[in-house]
């Protein structure tokens, strides 16, 4: 058998002998003029390789098709979310910790008390995000400290946002957001390590995020119950853990809301995860005039 | 992704700025403000890395005040232009801002001034500049159309040509844009173009 390659690709009869005519698709305009080769051959060391484009070899493509994908997916293995709403701001997350394609742990805490009305999520290198969170957590304490008065959710986020830009480039790795109720009400902010800040209603924040997004914003709504509230964050993290490999675990939640004019004549902030109540704080004076009903208590894992 | 630009009319000028806050695929907000007031007659408007445009924005915003404190009297557009300039130019060779900027300014006596700088310091007192994709549309758009003085109307006309140039034929193009405008009143947020409403922050 003979084969025939021809540049202006027409197709050539040949009537007495039995060719096989395949046209050959011309990728001379792409090909380098300096050696293929990359470092491995000594008799080309001398010689710097010139970039060439890279064709997705057909005995390879899975693994072209797995960079391609890698490139564009968001790096940070978890799920976590917050959103803002009438009774407060909920915060759920997953408690999956991966390593690589290693599941280390199912039970991961990923919500962070950074002092007792302010909340962030992990997502990205574990210890930067805790470390990182207590530093905060002393620095806004030292606020309360110098000016009598606490600190807000956007100070808060702001000087976390600051200390993260210094550390710009050395590969810390953080995606958090942090949840607060202050003076002004409840709020959200997404800090990460490349040094962005932004306020919002709503977030999600790693690599299931996504999924998360997609179940999050259809059924969000402003005036939800606490239970719909709830049900809403634990649904999203549920289908965000099916999707995505590197969540899982368990799906856990903290609400931060207040609860006025209770029988004593107080009110109180209280944050609640799962069945527990992690802090109660009686408030001295009213923060907003909307209210919220009894607590509840609610439980949500898968 | 990221478009932002602007023009100079008669007496005022305008600069233009998505407001889609993106992460790698995933769009977190698409009502950020992008365009910051430096002061009571400036307007610079931002795009690059999300951590770059809002520290270094600020920093030069908190710089234009500083030198009101200190010397009783504003800032000119174009002394402003240059200090930022100058802070890009001398962190470029260690810390580099990866930031575009368009700063518009109004000057009692030199009227409005716009400026181009690029994240490697490039300056240009311009008529008319952009960044980001959007520019290959909105730049051939206002080169097309831009007159000399023009009127508020007509300008305001011209950006929404530009804005719906960049909708309709950028791949990834951002829903919501916002536009504000400074002149010898000051530097005001004039409108925002949405087409995708995010929720709302209070009921």
């Amino acid at each position: 058998m003979v084969y025939v390659t021809s540049q202006r690709k027409d197709i050539v009869r040949n009537e007495g002998f039995r060719t096989v005519i395949i046209m050959k698709i011309d990728f001379s305009g792409l090909e380098s003029t300096a050696p293929l080769c990359g470092a491995s051959s000594e008799m080309f060391d001398g010689f710097s390789t010139s970039p060439s484009f890279q064709i997705p070899d057909t005995t390879d493509f899975d693994d072209f098709q797995k960079e391609a994908i890698q490139m564009v997916k968001p790096a940070k293995g978890t799920t976590t979310l917050a959103f803002i709403f009438k009774e407060g701001v909920m915060v759920a997350a997953d408690s999956r910790a991966s390593m690589g394609g290693y599941i280390s742990s199912q039970s991961v805490k990923k919500i962070i008390e950074i002092n007792p009305y302010m909340l962030g999520t992990m997502a990205g290198g574990a210890a930067d995000c805790q470390f990182w969170h207590r530093n905060l957590g002393i620095k806004c304490r030292l606020h309360e400290l110098a000016n009598k008065r606490r600190i807000s959710v956007t100070g808060a986020s702001k000087l976390l946002a600051n200390i993260l830009y210094s550390y710009r480039g050395m590969g810390l790795s953080v995606g958090t957001m942090i949840a607060g109720w202050d003076e002004k009400g409840p709020g959200l902010y997404y800090v990460d390590s490349e040094g962005g800040r932004l306020k919002g209603t709503k977030f999600s924040v790693g690599s299931g995020s996504p999924y998360a997004y997609g179940v999050l914003d259809s059924g969000y709504r402003y005036d939800m119950t606490i239970e719909e509230a709830a049900e809403l964050a634990r649904r999203s993290i549920y289908h965000a853990t099916f999707r995505d490999g590197a969540s899982g675990g368990v799906a856990s939640g903290m609400l931060c809301f207040i609860m006025w004019d209770q029988p004593d004549g107080r009110s109180y902030l209280v944050m609640t995860l799962g069945n527990f109540t992690i802090c109660t704080i009686q408030l001295n004076q009213p923060l907003s005039s909307r209210r919220c009903p009894k607590l509840e208590f609610l439980c949500y894992s898968i | 992704m990221e478009c932002v630009f602007g023009m100079v009319g008669k007496e005022f000028a305008v600069v233009v700025a998505d407001s889609s806050a993106v992460h790698s695929i995933l769009v977190h907000k698409s009502n950020e403000d992008k365009i910051m007031l430096l002061d009571s007659h400036k307007l610079m408007g931002a795009s690059g890395e999300p951590g770059d445009r809002a520290q270094f924005t600020e920093y030069v915003q908190k710089n234009v005040a500083l030198y009101h404190f200190r010397n009783g009297i504003p800032l000119t557009t174009a002394a402003s232009a240059n200090f930022t300039r100058g802070e890009l130019a001398t962190a470029l060779r260690k810390n580099p801002y990866s930031v575009n900027i368009v700063l518009a300014g109004y000057d009692k006596g030199s009227g409005p001034s716009l400026y181009f700088i690029d994240y490697i310091a490039t300056l240009h007192k311009v008529d008319k500049a952009a960044f980001g994709y959007g520019s290959y549309f909105s730049l051939a758009m206002m080169d097309r159309h831009y007159r000399k003085d023009m009127s508020v109307e007509e300008a305001i006309e011209l950006v929404d040509k530009c804005i719906i140039e960049i909708r309709s034929r950028l791949v990834v193009a951002p829903p919501n844009f916002v536009i504000k405008i400074v002149d010898k009143d000051g530097a005001r947020e004039y409108a925002w173009r949405e087409s995708v409403k995010d929720a709302p922050s209070v009921a």
